[in-house]
């Protein structure tokens, strides 16, 4: 029995030193709804210590939480990274914090990186710089990621900067990728146009919202299930799922 | 100039494509992104960068690059030192960052384009 499935992939909380003091569980929830999302990735810079206080918030909702990391490679390449339960993208949180450098985040230059609860309230500060680069290449990242059930997909391909095809002009022929996301605002017959090196890709797009009116409700999905396998079927085209932007 | 002289005069090291020293270099091109490099750099140019993500080769060999100078100790991963001897790309190793080592190739009279 299929589903179809409004999802946005790829969504900042307050732990990003970048993001809006609203993007706290609750209101994510809500703007969710809103859009008609059943669907959404929490993803924020190298760190995964918002997305259980998100699932929790979700409850009830209807609205599956995928938690996940935007990893920085040693490229400077933004890969969003998606799981299907905390302790998988807490695991994760765990290797990347270790190929990450111990710099202290400057709030000043940065912003603030707040850990919440479910209902948005304070709990702590991530003292730690997460706006910058791991050690792990591009590689390295979408191997582990898959080693441990997880999805990866290089952030808006189409940016100049933090993208794997600004950065790296093309995607290396033996990455294994299900698909590649584009920006919120790109229609994905002139990236195919511009970019012909990732002509053969799927593409998703997902907002990258800092703000919560950054949230989109483009990408549909038809699954069985709103989990990562469904979701790699779906992109892959197999078994009557799909994927599509509109 | 030979690429042979300039390793020897910035003393950097070889990871590759040790018997292609002998190109002559047209000019310099210094960029991270290769988005950018192959949309300007020149055949015969040497490229300095401290991306060492094994697409640097397909960019040089697209190109028909003299050669790679990778800046600051980037660490060079191992399948981009074997796709370098494969396409016969001299990859260059050097502590001394990007700057550093444009103004010691411009010093040599390497220049870059407008």
């Amino acid at each position: 029995m299929f589903q179809y499935v409004l999802a946005d992939l790829h969504i900042h909380t307050v732990l990003s030193p970048c993001a809006e003091v609203e993007m706290i569980p609750p209101l994510i929830i809500r703007r969710a709804r809103e859009l008609g999302l059943g669907l959404i990735g929490i993803t924020d810079h190298n760190s995964a210590e918002n997305v259980a206080a998100v699932i929790e918030a979700a409850q009830g909702s209807g609205i599956t939480v995928l938690p996940g990391i935007e990893v920085q490679t040693r490229e400077e390449v933004h890969v969003v990274t998606l799981f299907d339960t905390a302790q998988q993208a807490l695991v994760w949180q765990m290797e990347v914090f270790n190929h990450l450098p111990n710099l202290k985040n400057n709030e000043d230059h940065f912003g603030a990186q707040f850990v919440v609860d479910a209902s948005g309230e304070y709990i702590r500060r991530n003292e730690r710089l997460l706006a910058t680069s791991t050690d792990m290449s591009l590689e390295m990242v979408v191997a582990m990621v898959q080693d441990l059930g997880g999805l990866a997909l290089p952030a808006h391909v189409d940016r100049p900067s933090f993208s794997l095809l600004a950065n790296l002009g093309f995607v290396p022929p033996d990455l294994d990728l299900p698909a590649v996301e584009i920006l919120c605002s790109s229609q994905e017959s002139e990236v195919r146009q511009r970019f012909p090196q990732i002509r053969g890709f799927t593409m998703v797009s997902s907002g990258d919202a800092h703000r919560l009116s950054e949230m989109v409700a483009r990408t549909i999905f038809k699954i069985a299930a709103p989990t990562v396998a469904e979701l790699v079927l779906a992109m892959r085209g197999e078994d009557g799922r799909w994927v599509e932007i509109y | 100039m030979k690429l042979r002289e300039v390793v020897s005069s910035l003393n950097l090291g070889v990871a590759s494509a040790s018997d292609t020293l002998d190109q002559t270099i047209t000019g310099g091109y210094a960029s991270d992104l290769l988005s950018c490099v192959m949309a300007k750099a020149q055949a015969g140019n040497i490229w300095v960068t401290l991306q060492a993500h094994v697409n640097i080769v397909a960019v040089a060999s697209l190109l028909n690059l003299t050669g790679i100078i990778i800046t600051e100790g980037s660490r060079l991963e191992e399948a981009t030192i074997e796709k370098a001897n494969e396409e016969h790309i001299p990859i260059l190793t050097t502590p001394l960052p990007t700057f550093t080592v444009v103004s010691k190739l411009a010093a040599l009279g390497i220049q870059g384009t407008d």
